[in-house]
């Protein structure tokens, strides 16, 4: 969808083999015994002012591979190219700089605002932490950036409590806009949120990164959102992508059975009670026993011969460069 | 209202919680029938009352602060509202049962599945406890949970969040119940399992003749799975018809904003359309209709901001509380 900006603007975000494994200690000495691969060989870029969605279901290593990048949780290998700049080898004072132009948007707009603090004090936080400057310049920063987010300036002395959940978000994501982040990532912005006020919320994010070029890295399990809101989506399974591709391709041509099974099992308006399609048998398995070969392959409907040996890579799509898939099957 | 195949009938029920900040009216004068067999869908967003409206029907509404004020729960024939406290537990659990959104807080993590599936039969049926252990069993081979001879003496921390709503919908529907409730069954799990917990629904719906009250916010699920709906705001039902109408011709604008509003697999829009404003706080509904703050056709309109407009039956079974509804001002059919 993008390829024209992208062209000119380049990529800001490359994600190559980006391996997050978690060690899992038993007994006395706690020794390890084994590893959870949560993330296991992830690689995408993301185009400078484009969105990229993974979508997955819970535990698949979305958020794992999101606190990767800002480096929140260590990487066990691989490597982050931030605007042209190795982020796994950054300094701690180059960290500092490079998490002041990635922000992050949370999924709970209860937990991720503390209570004790003012509106205003949690939107300007990060500017005290990264920028010098007065504190009447910072009052007028944080007024502007709450009025571009849909809130009232005197909200900066009133506390997260008297907000509802919509608002909350709209807090969070004024916080996340105020450094003027290159890169944000939404980690299921709108998850916790009601019907009418998803929708609020999905345009404010769209209408915000045309006006400040932003980048998204949008975190999500519901694929009608990520439609919506991605130009490139990648699918996640058990800590790896299995499938990524241009949104409109993704959708159009899904190719992936466990993409196909994702988009059946949402529950749709038009669909009457007879046209509904089969559903997924079976559940994610236990990270800490994958399955031998495609980690789908309990699931799948197709599954045979090598879907039981061997993991299958992620490799374009015959004729189509841009659409990548790891199946044996097709 | 008690023509055949009325399973429940509920009338004018409000239910009010007296808090130190007022009265909060968390459900007001809602009506609604479920006939048997089939599935009813209460719909609307956080906080309009939906949860309460089943707690008031179980009973089971915490008294103080909550308190059922009027209101009618006919059910098989009796009078909830009427029947003393042992007596609805006869009924609670046994003739209604309930599951709920959280499947991990609503298990006891000091129990095996075994034990609480056991303890529901035991209060309800008189067996004997190996008795009630081979039931237990063949409930979790209904529910379609593998191996569960194995699972069965298994501690809720074992299994998945799938499997633990299994669990809860073993034991609600081990007394064969004429009514089930389902608050949220499926808002806490992902996409692939809640298709198959809904199919697992939909099949001990028709092998036990059992009715669904189903509470839930996703259209989606409505539009798949209900046979009646009623939308909810603000305590109170602002429209009420069958499925395929509702989506196919809503009446009421909060309904039609909804739907639009709702991001659909294969659209391709530059933007989605909204609903303006929020949900008002039940201490602080607006005067007149509680959704004309809100509303593209209300909000500048005098009636709309002073006068509630009540639920209308307007044509075949439908009903609606909206001034501008076709056909609502010429209805004097209150009754619903």
């Amino acid at each position: 969808m993008n390829t024209d900006t992208a062209d000119k603007n380049g990529c800001l975000l490359k994600v190559e083999d980006l391996k997050t494994y978690f060690p899992i200690r038993k007994g006395l000495l706690r020794r390890s015994v084994g590893y959870i691969k949560a993330v296991d060989g992830v690689s995408f870029k993301i185009e400078n002012a484009a969105t990229f969605g993974l979508v997955g279901e819970s535990g698949c290593g979305k958020t794992t591979l999101a606190r990767s990048i800002l480096r929140l949780i260590p990487a066990t290998s691989g490597r982050i190219t931030f605007d042209g700049a190795d982020l796994l080898a950054a300094d701690p004072s180059q960290l500092r700089r490079f998490r002041s132009e990635i922000s992050m948007i949370f999924q709970d707009p209860f937990g991720s605002l503390n209570p004790r603090m003012t509106i205003g004090d949690i939107v300007g936080e990060p500017l005290k932490v990264h920028r010098r400057i007065s504190t009447a310049e910072l009052t007028e920063r944080v007024c502007q950036i709450l009025s571009k987010v849909g809130l009232s300036p005197d909200s900066v002395n009133r506390y997260p409590h008297e907000f509802s959940g919509g608002q909350r978000q709209r807090i969070g994501i004024a916080r996340a806009l105020i450094l003027q982040p290159k890169l944000i990532i939404c980690d299921e912005p709108v998850s916790a949120l009601d019907v009418s006020i998803q929708s609020q919320i999905l345009n404010l994010l769209k209408d915000l990164q045309q006006e400040f070029s932003l980048t998204y890295l949008f975190i999500a399990h519901n694929l009608a959102v990520v439609q919506f809101s991605c130009d490139n989506v990648a699918v996640m399974y058990m800590g790896r992508i299995v499938e990524q591709a241009p949104v409109a391709e993704l959708y159009n041509n899904t190719l992936h059975p466990y993409t196909a099974a994702l988009m059946a099992a949402i529950p749709k308006i038009q669909t009457s009670k007879q046209t509904r399609k089969h559903t997924p048998t079976g559940e994610v398995p236990s990270l800490l026993n994958p399955p031998l070969g495609c980690p789908f392959n309990p699931r799948c409907t197709f599954a045979a011969g090598p879907c039981f040996t061997d993991i299958p890579p992620l490799k374009p799509v015959l004729g189509k460069p841009e659409h990548l898939l790891a199946c044996w099957h097709r | 209202m008690s023509d055949n195949g009325t399973l429940l009938s509920v009338e004018n029920l409000s239910t009010h919680f007296f808090t130190q900040q007022g009265v909060v009216r968390a459900v007001q004068d809602v009506s609604f029938s479920v006939k048997s067999g089939r599935t009813f869908a209460l719909v609307g967003e956080s906080g309009c009352g939906k949860s309460v409206t089943a707690l008031s029907l179980m009973r089971l509404v915490p008294y103080p602060p909550g308190k059922i004020v009027s209101g009618k729960i006919t059910f098989e024939g009796r009078n909830l509202l009427g029947l003393s406290e042992r007596r609805m537990r006869a009924i609670r659990g046994n003739r209604i049962a309930m599951i709920f959104q959280e499947p991990m807080t609503s298990l006891n993590p000091v129990f095996t599945v075994g034990n609480q599936i056991v303890e529901a039969i035991r209060l309800h049926q008189h067996k004997s406890r190996s008795r009630a252990w081979d039931l237990a069993e063949q409930m979790l081979h209904e529910v379609r949970i593998p191996d569960p001879a194995h699972r069965i003496s298994e501690y809720p921390h074992q299994m998945s969040g799938g499997m633990r709503q299994r669990v809860m919908i073993a034991m609600a529907v081990s007394c064969k119940p004429a009514l089930l409730i389902c608050d949220e069954p499926t808002t806490a799990l992902d996409v692939t399992i809640q298709a198959q917990i809904l199919d697992l629904l939909a099949e001990l719906q028709k092998q036990n003749q059992m009715s669904i009250l189903l509470i839930t916010h996703d259209l989606g699920i409505v539009a798949e799975r209900a046979d009646d709906v009623a939308v909810m705001y603000a305590s109170k039902i602002a429209e009420l018809a069958d499925c395929r109408s509702l989506f196919l011709q809503p009446l009421h604008p909060y309904t039609q904003g909804l739907l639009k509003s709702v991001p659909q697999l294969g659209f391709t829009g530059k933007r989605l359309n909204t609903i303006s404003g929020i949900v008002p706080e039940p201490l602080h509904f607006p005067s007149g209709c509680k959704f004309h703050p809100r509303c593209p056709i209300g909000c500048n309109d005098k009636r709309c901001q002073t006068i509630e407009p009540e639920l209308r039956r307007v044509k075949d079974g439908r009903a609606v509380a909206c001034w501008y509804a076709p056909g609502y001002e010429r209805s004097d059919d209150i009754k619903v």
